[in-house]
């Protein structure tokens, strides 16, 4: 059985048929890359994973279980994470604190712990500061632990946005276009993140990217979307050379 | 365990904020008592000491929704409202059942942060969806509602129990022996005057407490990332009409305390457009974003010198208020316009420039 | 027959305050801000007509071409003076509040001239009364004038908006500030004019009001301005006729309150109808629902 599952998912807006007659099956531990050309729908597929939309039709099974239509929190609570393609820190928090809100449903105490400063307040935020230094010496951010995310440099508050998806525990991480904006150096790096996340959080990633260096050089297998609808699946390099798809990317 | 402490203080700079925040009240406090001790305070400002703490206590809890939270709310009031209205109510009724006043006085304070928070929580739950500006009149609307109703309540206690009536007095119909405690637009009166400086003081630094607590805590971090990015947090898992909820509620239920205090501090206690209405909650308000929204100890700060600077320049009479504005619209213009930060920083750094250069050692 | 009374009667507040609603809706449209100080320039209008006519004894016509023509220069005055540095503050609250200090200091200012005490003001309409339905329903002439006032505005504004350049800017404007400089369009210019346009409303506002409710003194736009941003939030905030339709709907809602449950709470059911139209349309009447991309 695959982690994520999805049969013939599809969305409208209005009179736009933004998503129609999505399938993929993305094995334990892949590496799965989602492109197609601009619009082509690709965020709409990761909102109607995460809850953002509603779909219209079809269904979403995460490790067996069916959280089509779900809401967001519960998504996230079932075993997805997301990061977004324009960068969503919590800005007027620092580095260490946005890994923290990630940690938010995994270490817990109750309102009035915190309010009186209970034992329990204590233990588990030593607990979640020791965590988060953790996730944080992971991206190379350790240093800037009390920085505010909004003074890190771009490449930076990337890496952090993945940081605190991985906080939640997921099963499944989705990443909107981790490499965007980011230069040559920057994208191989990103790369080597990438797969060191698959490796030691036994995680399994669905990635949308448009960068096709860092799409032959990671997914081992992709899909391509255009216009709503699949246009081509199955292994990276076979995609990637069928006609159909660098037509739809270069045009006639 | 000394050392730990102040190793701990050196690196957390939250908690060196907090204690300074504290420190600061604490010394106001001392200060306050000594003046006052030693003759020197003259009354109208010994007249002021509770309402200030009154103001602070509203500014502190407004930012929590405002800085904190990121809601926009203009209707503060109301909760201040309902505070002081159900805490007088409680005290008037109690006051030969319960002689004790410190006791009394206690549970009114509870009452009236239970009523306030309660009404938190029933007008956040459809109020909070909304966006902005719409989620900022209609919590006006609220305050503007909760003060009119308020006005038109007549409840009265004879040996029966409980008479309510929103037309009038008489259609109580109470015996001889009852008594009228809430006599429509002209409120409550005879509250015993159960409130007091040191009293003010406490529930301030309690108010701090909760608050500042809240803040630096899981909960607390929930509702900042709300405010950042509410998409943002609710991908990661956060609940946000459950944190929502808690942030607006614990709001409400602060300025019901300082609604009590107000309460308890006033002979007669009626809901007029001045006190409970839509101005005083803009006015708090002015004190939060001038205070600097999200600092708390700004808020206080703010409160204390926009209550104390009417009252300052009593001795220029008429001109008071309007110098008030003027002082007001220039206060925001020199912080927040960019060219006036602009011209700030040309200013420092000019400053800066004529310092002389310290001998950092070079090589001869 | 009282049924229609009150009807008109509220149509005709309504009309007051869809005027005010109105300078309201397009500054927050096109310069993205509340102007809280929009009720107390209404304030200023009447006092001004009030100067001119009762104390001065010049005729009525004089005394409304000065309050508009004081009241625009006003609004474009303030916003120069105290909105227009704060333009790009790095919070929308720092304007906010400004405003707020700008009406503390128009009531202020309005309080050291003329005193605390109400004022009678005269009615600036001559405009004879209508007997309908047989002398059963008798509708003054302030009624008439402002419903007619109204209306003719509201068509001279949608096509200032729709027909000339200045009103296509505006429009620009309202959607994209930064687009429509990149077009060449004066934005700074545009936003005086939307505030010069508000404000003279403001003044025709201020003196309908008080010839139809005689009575004057420096807090009397306070509350009608509150009402008039209910109104315009109620109608979708940055609709004209969202304006227009919120300031008529929350009048006639307000007299009839007012006269089949009790004047006290009148104020309050307007409140109540404001929150459930919201709770049911979030975005108001005409309101539009922008979605944020996720």
């Amino acid at each position: 059985m695959a982690l994520l599952e999805v049969r013939n998912l599809g969305i409208s807006f209005g009179g736009l048929r933004a998503v129609d007659d999505f399938n993929i099956n993305i094995e334990k531990g892949c590496l799965y890359g989602l492109i197609g050309p601009n619009g082509a729908g690709k965020t709409t597929v990761f909102n109607l994973l995460t809850g953002v939309y509603k779909p219209s039709e079809g269904i979403i099974t995460l490790d067996g279980k069916d959280i089509t239509g779900k809401k967001t929190i519960d998504i996230n609570r079932a075993g997805i994470a997301r990061t977004f393609q324009n960068i969503r820190l919590f800005k007027e928090l620092t580095v260490a604190e946005n890994v923290k809100v990630g940690l938010h449903n995994h270490m817990k105490y109750s309102t009035l712990e915190g309010i009186l400063r209970l034992p329990g307040y204590r233990a588990v935020e030593k607990q979640m500061q020791e965590r988060a230094m953790e996730l944080l010496k992971v991206f190379d951010l350790d240093q800037e632990a009390d920085v505010l995310a909004s003074n890190l440099p771009y490449g930076k508050q990337r890496k952090l946005e993945i940081a605190r998806a991985l906080a939640t525990k997921p099963k499944l991480l989705l990443l909107d276009e981790p490499a965007a904006g980011m230069n040559p150096n920057e994208t191989q790096e990103l790369m080597d993140t990438i797969r060191f996340v698959r490796e030691n959080f036994d995680m399994t990633i669905l990635l949308i990217e448009h960068d096709m260096r860092l799409v032959s050089g990671i997914c081992e297998e992709l899909t391509v979307l255009n216009f709503g609808r699949m246009l081509c699946q199955g292994k990276t390099a076979e995609v990637l050379n069928n006609p159909e798809v660098i037509k739809a990317y270069l045009g006639e | 365990m000394k050392t730990a402490f102040m190793t701990k203080l050196r690196s957390n700079k939250a908690l060196k904020s907090n204690l300074i925040t504290f420190g600061m009240v604490i010394i106001a406090y001392i200060l306050m008592e000594i003046l006052m001790a030693a003759g020197v305070l003259s009354n109208l400002l010994k007249g002021l000491l509770v309402p200030l703490c009154v103001y602070a206590i509203l500014a502190v809890s407004l930012n929590l929704t405002v800085g904190i939270l990121g809601e926009l709310s203009l209707g503060h009031a109301g909760f201040m409202c309902v505070g002081a209205f159900s805490s007088a109510f409680f005290s008037k009724c109690m006051q030969e059942a319960i002689p004790i006043a410190g006791v009394r006085f206690t549970l009114a304070i509870l009452i009236g942060a239970l009523c306030a928070g309660l009404f938190g929580i029933l007008i956040g739950i459809p109020v909070l969806r909304l966006k902005g500006d719409y989620l900022a009149i209609v919590t006006l609307a609220f305050g503007e509602i909760i003060k009119n109703l308020v006005n038109i309540l007549y409840i009265g206690i004879d040996e029966n129990g409980f008479h309510f009536s929103t037309k009038s007095s008489l259609e109580l119909n109470m015996s001889e022996n009852g008594k009228i405690i809430i006599q429509g637009a002209q409120g409550i009166t005879g509250t015993p005057n159960d409130s007091g400086f040191t009293v003010g003081i406490l529930l301030l630094l309690i108010t701090l407490f909760i608050v500042l607590n809240l803040i630096h805590s899981r909960d607390g971090r929930a509702i900042m990332a709300i405010r950042d990015n509410t998409i943002a947090a609710e991908s990661v898992g956060i609940n946000i009409t459950k944190y929502k909820l808690m942030a607006f509620s614990i709001s409400a239920a602060l300025a019901g305390v300082a609604g009590v205090l107000y309460a308890h501090n006033i002979s007669t206690l009626t809901a007029l457009p001045k006190n409970f209405g839509y101005n005083m909650s803009i006015m708090i308000l002015v004190f939060v974003v001038l205070g600097g929204v999200g600092n708390i100890r700004g808020s206080i700060i703010a409160a204390v010198i926009l209550t104390l600077l009417p009252e300052l320049l009593r001795g220029l009479n008429d001109y008071r208020m309007l110098i008030y504005a003027v002082v007001l619209i220039a206060m925001m213009l020199f912080n927040w316009a960019p060219s006036c930060i602009r011209w700030r920083e040309k200013m420092t750094y000019w400053l800066k420039s004529k310092k002389p250069v310290k001998n950092s050692g070079k090589e001869a | 027959m009282s049924f229609v009374k009150y009807l008109i009667s509220g149509i005709s507040l309504g009309s007051v305050y869809a005027l005010i609603a109105l300078g309201y809706t397009m500054v927050y449209g096109i310069a993205k801000m509340l102007n809280f100080a929009h009720g107390d320039v209404i304030m200023i209008g009447a006092f001004t007509t009030y100067t001119i006519c009762s104390t001065l004894g010049m005729s009525p016509a004089v005394g409304v071409l000065a309050a508009v023509v004081l009241c625009t220069l006003l609004g474009m005055g303030i916003e120069k003076v105290a909105y227009k540095p704060l333009r790009k503050a790095s919070s929308p609250l720092a304007v906010l509040i400004t405003a707020i200090g700008v009406s503390y200091l128009l009531q202020n200012v309005a309080l050291l001239i003329f005193g605390a005490n109400t004022k009678a003001f005269a009615s600036v309409v001559s405009f004879p009364a209508l007997e309908l339905a047989g002398g059963a329903i008798s509708v003054t002439g302030e009624t008439i004038v402002t419903i007619l006032s109204c209306i003719a505005i509201m068509i001279c504004l949608m096509i200032f908006i729709k027909k000339t350049k200045a009103g296509q800017a505006m429009l620009a404007v309202s959607e994209d500030k930064g687009a429509a400089q990149l077009m060449g369009i004066n934005v700074n210019g545009t936003i005086a004019l939307t505030f010069a346009i508000g404000s003279a409303l403001a003044a025709i506002a201020g003196v309908l009001l008080c010839s139809a409710y005689p009575s004057l003194n420096p807090y009397t736009g306070s509350m009608p301005g509150i009402k008039a941003f209910v109104a315009a939030v109620f109608g979708g905030i940055g609709s004209i006729p969202g304006a227009f339709i919120g300031g008529i709907l929350l009048g006639i809602i307000e007299i009839f309150a007012k006269a089949y449950i009790s004047s006290q709470v009148a104020d309050a059911i307007v409140f109540a109808v404001l929150i459930v139209v919201l709770l049911i349309k979030p975005t108001g009447i005409l309101g539009r629902n922008i979605q944020e991309k996720v």
